[in-house]
């Protein structure tokens, strides 16, 4: 049996931002026809491997091997021209163009002189999503379809293009248990024609189950690539964090408290339907389910940005409706996005301005006036309390790292002294000391200032470890209620894939 | 706590170098006559007509729209004054009331549609412009309206200890938005959500009022110009000065705003505005049409774009 | 076929052009006879080929208001030309504005691409540099007394008729290329890959760029696709008014976008039919028309078309609103 060639090989690769080193003498080469699973933590440097491994950006140390043929270097389009292709978390699609077109966009370059002919491409785009038995209309615009259909079409794009490597960036997020099973099968049915996978997930059982090998990647540095035989889930984690993962609960039960907030029935038609749940004083409530199983929807309306179609919220006893997301931070609840960079910050300005921009009512003096001084002075002493690690109160909030972003995010609301604050998968792309750091602090603030906490997430580990009562949601109903001491971490995943 | 010179602190100093070499130029040109008292003279009284109507432009530039359409309310704001002072009897201070109002009333149309009906600010103040422009036309049918009582010319024309009155006038309205950018909590929603108009609604901004103010900001700041304007000249007319609208874009940029939004302060922009009526009025004393005017204007905000850009390096 | 969304757009402005019709009718009878039409479709054959280009330029997501500035120096050049040269060839004539126009739509292309700043603010301050040296050189002279073979060629028509007064009158030859343009324009937006690219980069630049797209090409395209017509326009506009007046075009930049939004071509890009802009100059022709025939006031058409491009530029935006609402994803 001749030695499997690797289809890209990246060598002594170190890339650098500025003073931050990103890779660290890294190897990395992938066979052909294998699943390789890449794990590591944000900041691991798993992004930048993906970039430099496509070409996007260029290392300052390495060479790269493409088929065993050194690339000196090696640009987007010369990646994609040999094969190695990406399908990115944010898709990469065309919204206003069909599935079909979306598809096979990419033949626009290679046959630029012949004519667009429609009935050939969506006959070919109906064979190709054949082959995934996925059921889409071809000319369907894009733009209308649901997230999980969209990647559906992302990833045909990949496999329509004859790659010869496909690297999935988070690729099952969306996508129901079902859903993935199907992907995995026909990653395994591409894996026989020797079409080779790079499958990047925080989802370390599915990295498991798909993969023939995986690579840990841990602040920069490559700790090493082991076949699937030689890997539990727990020594994953312990590679990829370098300390034992507890998911003991680090939460006392709590005593019968006051009802703070209690939502019975709500109902958004294509979100989520029949929600009823009650939050105590000082509780955490976990609602932990997959992205579009409806826990962000449901957060949303809470905080008044998307009024449901039915149901009712009740504030400590008294029904209320939000007409807009300011009704409901006047009445006391606080929102941390899902999405960090485009929801919560305001990248180019200031820190100052991003920690005081809820409560810039409070700072102005009789006349109406706020002298920048001011912000500057609430943003410091909140970088004290918070342990927000910035260069200065005016430096521009991109400057920081993503832990200390999310802190920033975190601190605005805590100066709004909330009854109740939604946390939104808030430890996503934060590195491990910044997660316990977040973990500490809603514990904080549950604790001592009594404040109820939504915890919104898709990690079995963090809700066991840090709620008091976990809530399982799947496609847009609450399907379980646990106690943390009721289930562990596998049974709770059961429930969720359902 | 110090930060280290960003990329905008040198794009500034290069451009004051640019200023710096243009102007020496034009007086040597002008064999310094750019200098003599009569040119400085007329240039304080022209600077604030462009620099009122740069201050209007400002705002909604910072939340990253424009507003094309300042030059025609300001010159609808002059012809209602004028209508109501000449054919009506309306005593100065009542006309210039009436005129402000229906500035005002436009731009409430204006930021209701941009602001809550979310059309793009570039298309809807483009057909205000016309459209405004029109109801100027109607009114004065094409004719000059001349003929002000004096009190109101000392508006245009006047000084106040020895300051002519339009500097006055612009004195305070950069005062009054210098406040209200930078001393209040409006200034920073504006510059927040010119940067990241998602994030400032996540974060219970009212985006929409925001947007409302800042074209209501901007038509009042375009009938303040209007009323300096025809008191200047003592004469209203319905599409005077449409050329002023890319000097308005110019000095903004120039200044330190960026098209984008999220940035941009007073001090900048009231400098450029100065070195831009020096420029005009230089151009003026070669004795250069009006036409080879704006084609310098032209190249010269596309050399200022491709000097920021080359010192920019990677955008954000 | 595709666009499902552009076809409501089309369905709904034929709706409109129809009731549209039928008031003007009703207000002057005058407006649905052969030979008005026929006239408003040969007036407005400038506006109409133009607003084409504008559409591209708009579904890539870009804007382009310095194309009345192309059309007027590319027109001038080819005036100075056939007049001082006594040119008879109408077909060279024809040639001379055309690398013009493409010439100076690179130079907007160039500078887009590599300042990276809004279109908005490149294209006006083109407008201005290209109109100013063109006055400055010309000294606004306006140039007339055309060799007689452009008279001529004016007045060809496909399809003759002879109204009661025994004059001739028909539908002129400039409608027919302006038609002629849509149907181009279409197929090259429609069917072949460069313009599929032009919809892409509309909708997505960010992965156009990583699709490996050339996105300088695809602007280089637009810009200079716009600069083609406005200098094709530029000989239109010539031979509509036989003679050139250089400051005749710039102004109307407003008209054509107003005519493109109307058709259903967005500000943010990557929609736009041209079937749609084709349906949205008619629109304002008719207006225009009707205006004229009922002797309303000069004045108040610019009233009227403010509000109409305020009102189009609503409803635009409107339809975006829900378009936003339904989509869930990317």
């Amino acid at each position: 049996m001749p030695e499997k060639l690797p289809v890209i090989r990246l060598a002594h690769i170190t890339k650098r931002y500025g003073g931050v080193v990103a890779l660290r003498d890294v190897e990395f080469s992938v066979l052909l026809g294998e699943v390789h699973g890449l794990v590591g933590e944000n900041g691991s440097g798993k992004s930048t491997l993906v970039k430099i491994a496509t070409g996007v950006v260029q290392p300052e140390e390495g060479e790269i091997f493409i088929e065993g043929q050194k690339i000196s270097r090696l640009t987007p389009y010369l990646a994609f021209k040999r094969g190695i292709h990406v399908v990115h978390q944010d898709l990469s699609l065309f919204p206003n163009l069909s599935v079909a077109e979306n598809i096979f966009a990419h033949e626009y370059i290679e046959r630029n002189r012949s004519f667009v002919v429609w009935q050939d491409m969506e006959r070919r785009a109906l064979e190709v999503l054949g082959r995934l038995g996925v059921e889409l209309d071809p000319r369907e615009i894009v733009g209308r379809l649901s997230f999980a259909d969209q990647q559906l079409v992302a990833i045909c794009r990949a496999i329509a293009s004859s790659a010869k490597l496909i690297i999935l960036d988070e690729p099952t997020s969306s996508l129901t248990f079902r859903e993935v099973q199907r992907l995995f099968g026909f990653i395994r049915e591409l894996k026989a024609q020797g079409i080779a996978f790079v499958f990047i997930s925080h989802r370390l059982d599915e990295v498991l189950e798909i993969s023939d090998v995986v690579t840990v990647l841990r602040d920069g540095v490559n700790i090493g690539t082991f076949p699937k035989g030689e890997l539990t889930k727990a020594r994953l984690s312990f590679l990829m964090t370098g300390r034992e993962i507890t998911t003991e609960s680090l939460v006392a039960d709590l005593p019968e408290a006051r009802e703070i907030l209690r939502v019975e029935r709500l109902t958004r038609r294509g979100e989520y339907a029949d929600v009823s749940f009650t939050l105590h004083q000082g509780e955490i409530l976990g609602l932990i389910g997959p992205r579009g199983s409806g826990r962000t929807e449901v957060a949303l309306t809470i905080f008044g940005l998307r009024p449901p179609d039915s149901g009712k919220i009740f504030l400590e006893g008294k029904e209320v409706v939000f007409r807009s997301n300011r009704d409901a931070i006047r009445h006391g609840i606080g929102y941390v996005p899902e999405n960090r960079l485009l929801q919560g910050l305001v990248l180019d300005q200031p820190v100052a301005d991003n920690i005081t921009v809820t409560i810039l009512g409070e700072l102005v003096s009789r006349f109406g006036f706020l002298h920048p001084s001011r912000k500057i002075a609430v943003a410091e002493r909140a970088i004290r309390d918070f342990g927000i690690k910035a260069p200065a109160a005016d430096a521009p909030v991109r400057s920081l790292s993503g832990g200390n972003q999310q802190k920033v995010v975190l601190s605005r609301w805590i100066l709004t002294a909330p009854k109740i604050l939604i946390l939104d998968t808030p430890t996503h792309g934060v590195d491990v000391a910044a997660k316990e750091s977040i973990y500490e602090m809603a514990l904080g603030l549950a604790r001592e200032r009594g404040i109820s906490i939504l915890f919104i997430s898709d990690e079995e580990h963090e809700v066991l470890k840090v709620c008091h009562r976990i809530l399982v949601m799947r496609e847009g109903r609450i399907v379980r209620e646990y106690r943390p001491s009721e289930v562990t971490e596998e049974a709770l995943r059961q429930e969720i894939v359902g | 706590m110090k930060r280290p010179r960003g990329r905008r602190e040198t794009q500034s100093l290069v451009l004051a170098a640019v200023v710096v070499f243009l102007l020496v130029l034009l007086g040597v040109l002008t064999r310094g006559r750019l200098l003599a008292p009569d040119s400085l003279q007329s240039i304080a009284f022209q600077l604030p007509l462009l620099g009122i109507l740069t201050l209007a432009q400002m705002t909604p530039m910072l939340t990253g729209g424009i507003d094309l359409s300042i030059i025609a309310t300001a010159n609808l704001c002059g012809v209602v004054a004028a209508i109501a002072m000449t054919r009506g009897n309306v005593p100065p201070l009542g006309a210039m009331v009436f005129g402000l109002a229906m500035a005002l009333s436009f731009g409430v149309f204006k930021g209701l549609l941009i602001a809550w009906v979310s059309v793009p600010a570039i298309i809807a103040t483009l057909g205000f412009m016309i459209f405004i422009r029109g109801v100027s036309l109607v009114l004065t049918k094409g004719y000059v309206i001349a003929g002000f009582p004096g009190s109101f010319l000392f508006l245009g024309n006047g000084t106040l200890f020895g300051i002519p009155m339009p500097f006055v006038v612009f004195f305070l309205c950069a005062v009054f938005l210098f406040v209200l950018l930078a001393r209040t909590r409006f200034g920073t929603y504006v510059y927040l959500l010119g940067s990241n108009p998602v994030a400032t609604l996540f974060a219970g901004v009212n985006n929409g009022l925001v947007l409302f103010v800042t074209y209501l900001l901007s038509s009042f700041l375009a009938g303040v110009a209007g009323l300096v304007m025809i008191a200047r000249f003592n004469a209203a007319q319905a599409d005077y000065g449409e050329y002023y609208l890319l000097l308005t874009v110019l000095a903004c940029v120039l200044g330190g705003v960026d098209p984008a939004g999220g940035f941009g302060r007073i001090p900048g922009v009231v400098v450029s505005v100065a070195v831009l009526q020096v420029v005009a009025t230089g151009f003026n004393l070669l004795g250069l049409s009006s036409h080879l005017a704006s084609a310098l204007w032209g190249l010269i905000l596309l050399g200022v774009i491709a000097i920021n850009r080359m010192i920019g390096g990677v955008e954000t | 076929m595709l666009g499902r969304v552009a076809r409501s757009t089309e369905v709904y402005l034929v709706g409109v052009l129809l009731v549209l019709s039928v008031v003007l009718f009703l207000l002057n009878p005058k407006f649905a006879t052969l030979e008005n039409i026929f006239d408003v479709l040969r007036n407005n054959s400038f506006l109409g080929i133009v607003a084409l280009g504008e559409l591209v330029v708009l579904i890539s997501g870009g804007i382009d208001v310095s194309f009345t500035a192309i059309a007027t120096v590319a027109q001038y050049v080819m005036g100075v030309l056939i007049t001082r040269y006594a040119v008879e060839s109408v077909f060279l004539a024809f040639l001379i504005p055309i690398p013009i126009g493409i010439a100076l739509g690179a130079f907007n292309a160039f500078l887009v691409n590599r300042t990276r700043v809004h279109p908005v603010i490149i294209t006006i301050s083109n407008l201005n540099v290209f109109y100013g040296l063109l006055m400055v050189i010309s000294k606004g002279k306006w140039i007339y007394g055309f060799p007689a073979p452009f008279r001529d060629f004016a007045r060809l028509k496909v399809l003759t008729l002879v109204s009661e007064k025994g004059v001739d009158y028909g539908l002129s030859i400039f409608t027919v290329v302006w038609f002629l343009i849509a149907v181009v324009t279409w197929l090259i937006l429609q069917y072949l890959p460069i313009g599929r690219k032009v919809y892409a980069l509309g909708g997505n630049s960010e992965a156009a760029r990583r699709a490996g797209f050339d996105i300088f090409r695809i602007q280089l395209f637009v810009y200079c696709y716009i600069g083609f017509l406005s200098g094709l326009a530029g000989f239109v506009h010539a031979e509509l008014n036989q003679m050139i007046q250089p400051n005749a075009i710039v102004g109307r930049e407003l008209d054509v976008l107003a005519a493109a939004i109307l058709g259903g071509a967005s500000v943010f890009g990557g929609a736009g039919s041209p079937l749609g802009v084709v349906l949205g100059v008619l629109f304002i022709a008719f207006v225009k028309n009707g205006l004229i025939l009922m002797k309303a006031s000069a004045y108040w058409h610019q009233v009227i078309m403010g509000f109409i491009i305020v009102l189009a530029a609503t409803l635009s935006a409107y339809q975006q609103n829900l378009e936003r609402k339904r989509r869930k994803g990317v």
